[in-house]
């Protein structure tokens, strides 16, 4: 066990005892890795580094039948999106399309920006639209033009508007629309139906105004006997902020102007807001301290009725095989045009080094051919923004996809700063306030005020841009 | 012990004898081979590529964290940026979350860092008694220390979750009514994590302190034993004391690392609830990386090295005055 000094047996002129026999192994075994990592490097450079590391080394983009694809998308978008990327390989069978996911939020936008500085960016990548800021802002973004989309068939009217409006940066289109992703109501229809929420048809009652929803949770927390209704608040600022903005929104507030220079918070709606949020945990009908995936236990368990989330959970509810519907989130206040948080995925072609290796002709292809295939898409969840999808008969009977489509209607992005965005600053502190205000520990009007403190103190940072 | 005692009386006397481990084993061997002028360059050319690495990957980053400091260095564009002299000091200094993720570093210092020196040392003090089995025990509390950290945060966001997690139940079991939220209470969350730290790294040092007390002579404790000293006597005034390098280098090990933390809160809480959790790391982490301000974090990162540096070396002071005073 432990380790001696070898004394016994090896003096010092003698012959080499069995053990010293290693020695020159290892050495044999040094030179030959010497070796073989010569010919790797040799061979790599003769055959035009085939390999990713070689390209990594060499910043070469590779063979022209090449196309790097970077996404975020694991769980169930992944699913989706491997199955639309084997439709597009099976089409095109001379491009080598090599698809690599990452992890969502900043360690994925971290990445895909050091590798654009870095010149060796992928030919086309996922972003969250409320990101089009940061990247564009920082020239990180090729901008599309107008001939380019003719060219593939993709003009202005065939997206969603909102969507549409919201993947320009500066004038210039910098990323093309993929979908519409708004926060939206899950409901248990077995359990609403208990709770005498259904209406003859087996349609949902109106439960849109304040009291109405939460007379809804009430009736639903009756019959399970736990809760009325279910959201992530531990560990998920970003769903917080959600439900703090969709309320806020639909008071008429704004929190930020001049790209995020400037806060114009409205400090009654925000408290007015915070303070409805309040009543939904002190009455005891939504739990504190669930994190997503108990929060969604917690729906397909039977303990709650409803639960507040993104439509990207829709698979993993539908895999718990219950009986449930989904609805645009409710319009609790009126002062306002319908609002609910809502992103977009988009697909942009970060800035290459050279025309050779941005491949933009093949890459817009390739988006086109995604976008095609978007009612895969919107199986997951996700409203299409291609809008031959969106308005197809096979997506108007959806269910219960299509019931929510109204809500990109409603859809209320980030507000534009360099700090806001999906898994950004702006939602880890604003999304923290909310869940301690839901949790009880922080009063509305202390949370209005804190809001607006850490709204401050981000607009008085100095932009990264 | 019994076969290696024996033979070492027995090897030759000579000059060249190692007179103790390692170097002077090494040097003693290397004057009796043939070529001495070439071995010149045996240690250098052996260092070289862990040199090389040093250079590349530690020195090199740091100069690069101290010039980017003084600058605007942003994440999502080229160059060092704009030149700030000293605002980002300023800055942080100035600035509440950095006091407080500092705050939180040491908190959580704390709350490993006693329970990890004074449990290890138990356990591995009853272990020791152990004459048969041993090697269990030993497995038993090593075994989550080769736990990947990812792992070990996720069983324990199981164990700590609300309403369906084995600690509630637990808590619930003793008498608790209502059980705090472990990961979702500000008050209870760092606690819950260093708990977590706790029973995960509690091996690593478990095995220094058990390597110690194997090295204490027989002779000390039959001596001891002789005069009429108890079990109880001989931990305190021979054992314990004659563990001090041990504990010395356990608690300097454990501060470092505690002090590093990382992983396991990002996994877990991310920070929160209320960003009660978020050490200082995280919050370089948070600004450099989501807010791509790398200049500032540059900043917090060389406070943070200063700071580390400076409790190391202040406590190897008063431990190497409290080793010379006895």
């Amino acid at each position: 066990m432990r380790d001696r000094p070898p004394l016994p047996g090896t003096p010092l002129g003698g012959p080499p005892p069995a053990g010293s026999r290693t020695a020159p192994t290892r050495r044999a075994l040094l030179r030959a890795a010497g070796a073989l990592g010569a010919t790797a490097a040799a061979g790599g450079a003769l055959s035009g580094c085939g390999t990713a590391i070689g390209q990594g080394f060499t910043g070469d983009s590779g063979p022209a039948s090449l196309l790097n694809f970077w996404n975020p998308f694991t769980g169930g978008d992944g699913a989706r999106m491997v199955e639309m990327e084997r439709d597009y390989r099976k089409r095109h069978p001379d491009v080598d399309l090599k698809a690599t996911t990452f992890v969502w939020g900043d360690p994925y936008y971290t990445k895909l920006t050091l590798a654009t500085l870095g010149d060796r960016p992928p030919q086309v990548a996922i972003t969250h639209l409320s990101k089009i800021p940061t990247l564009a802002g920082a020239g990180l973004l090729r901008e599309i033009g107008d001939d380019e989309l003719a060219a593939h068939g993709m003009g202005a009217d065939r997206f969603d508007q909102r969507a549409w409006r919201k993947a320009h940066y500066d004038g210039a289109l910098r990323a093309i629309p993929l979908d519409t992703h708004p926060f939206v109501l899950y409901v248990r229809t077995d359990i609403a139906k208990k709770a005498g929420l259904t209406g003859s048809g087996g349609e949902l009652a109106d439960v849109d105004g304040p009291e109405q929803f939460l007379d809804a949770l009430r009736a639903a927390k009756e019959v399970t006997g736990a809760w009325g209704c279910s959201i992530a608040s531990t560990k998920d600022p970003s769903t917080c902020f959600r439900l703090f903005w969709s309320l806020y929104r639909q008071l008429g507030g704004r929190l930020l102007a001049d790209e995020g220079a400037k806060v114009v918070i409205d400090m009654e709606a925000a408290g007015e807001a915070f303070a409805y949020i309040r009543r939904l945990t002190q009455e005891k009908l939504v739990p504190t301290g669930v994190d997503s995936p108990g929060a969604i236990t917690l729906l397909t368990s039977g303990q709650a009725g409803f639960l507040m989330d993104g439509v990207w959970q829709i698979l993993a509810v539908q895999d718990s095989k219950v009986a449930f519907d989904m609805l645009p989130f409710p319009r609790i206040f009126r002062d306002a045009p319908y609002a609910c948080h809502a992103d977009s995925h988009g697909l942009v072609l970060p800035k290459a080094p050279s025309p050779d290796a941005q491949r933009a002709d093949r890459s817009l292809e390739f988006i086109r051919s995604l976008l095609d295939a978007s009612d895969a898409w919107a199986g997951g969840g996700h409203i299409p923004a291609w809008l031959p999808t969106q308005e197809s008969e096979a997506y108007r009977k959806l269910e219960p996809q299509a019931h929510y489509a109204a809500a990109s209607d409603g859809a209320a992005y980030d507000p534009g700063a360099w700090y806001s965005g999906a898994g950004s600053s702006l939602h880890n502190r604003l999304g923290d306030v909310c869940a301690s205000v839901l949790g009880g520990r922080t009063t509305p009007t202390r949370g209005a005020a804190r809001i607006r403190e850490e709204l401050r103190e981000l607009a008085a940072t100095p932009s990264p841009l | 012990m019994a076969t290696t005692a024996p033979t070492s009386t027995a090897a030759p006397p000579g000059p060249e004898r190692p007179g103790g481990r390692g170097g002077g084993g090494g040097k003693g061997r290397r004057a009796g081979l043939p070529g001495t002028r070439a071995d010149r360059w045996t240690a250098p050319g052996m260092l070289a590529p862990f040199g090389f690495f040093y250079l590349v990957f530690l020195i090199g980053p740091l100069l690069y964290l101290l010039v980017a400091g003084f600058f605007n260095t942003s994440l999502v564009k080229g160059g060092l940026g704009d030149w700030v002299g000293l605002d980002n000091y300023a800055r942080a200094l100035s600035t509440e979350e950095f006091w407080a993720s500092l705050w939180h570093s040491v908190w959580f210092t704390v709350l490993t860092t006693v329970p990890l020196v004074v449990l290890a040392l138990v356990l591995a003090l009853l272990t020791d008694r152990f004459s048969r089995g041993r090697w269990f025990f030993r497995l038993a509390f090593f075994a989550p220390f080769v736990l990947p950290s990812s792992v070990i945060s996720l069983m324990f966001m199981w164990i700590f979750a609300d309403q369906i997690g084995l600690a509630q139940s637990w808590a619930k079991f003793f008498g608790s009514d209502s059980p705090p939220s472990w990961l979702g209470d500000p008050d209870w969350a760092m606690i819950s994590i260093a708990a977590a730290t706790v029973w995960w790294t509690i091996g690593f040092n478990f095995v220094i302190y058990l390597a110690a007390l194997q090295e204490i002579p027989r002779d000390v404790h039959e001596a001891a034993a002789l005069d009429g000293a108890g079990p109880w006597q001989r931990i305190r005034h021979i054992v314990v004391p004659m563990l001090g390098r041990a504990t010395t280098l356990v608690t300097v090990l454990q501060l470092v690392a505690s002090l590093k933390v990382f992983d396991q809160i990002y996994m877990m809480t991310g920070g929160g609830p209320d960003r009660a959790t978020e050490p200082a790391l995280l919050y370089v982490y948070n600004t450099g990386f989501t807010e791509g301000r790398v200049g500032y974090a540059s900043t917090v990162s060389l406070v943070l090295f200063v700071m580390i540096l400076l409790i190391s070396l202040v406590w190897f002071a008063l431990v190497r005055r409290a080793e010379k005073e006895s």
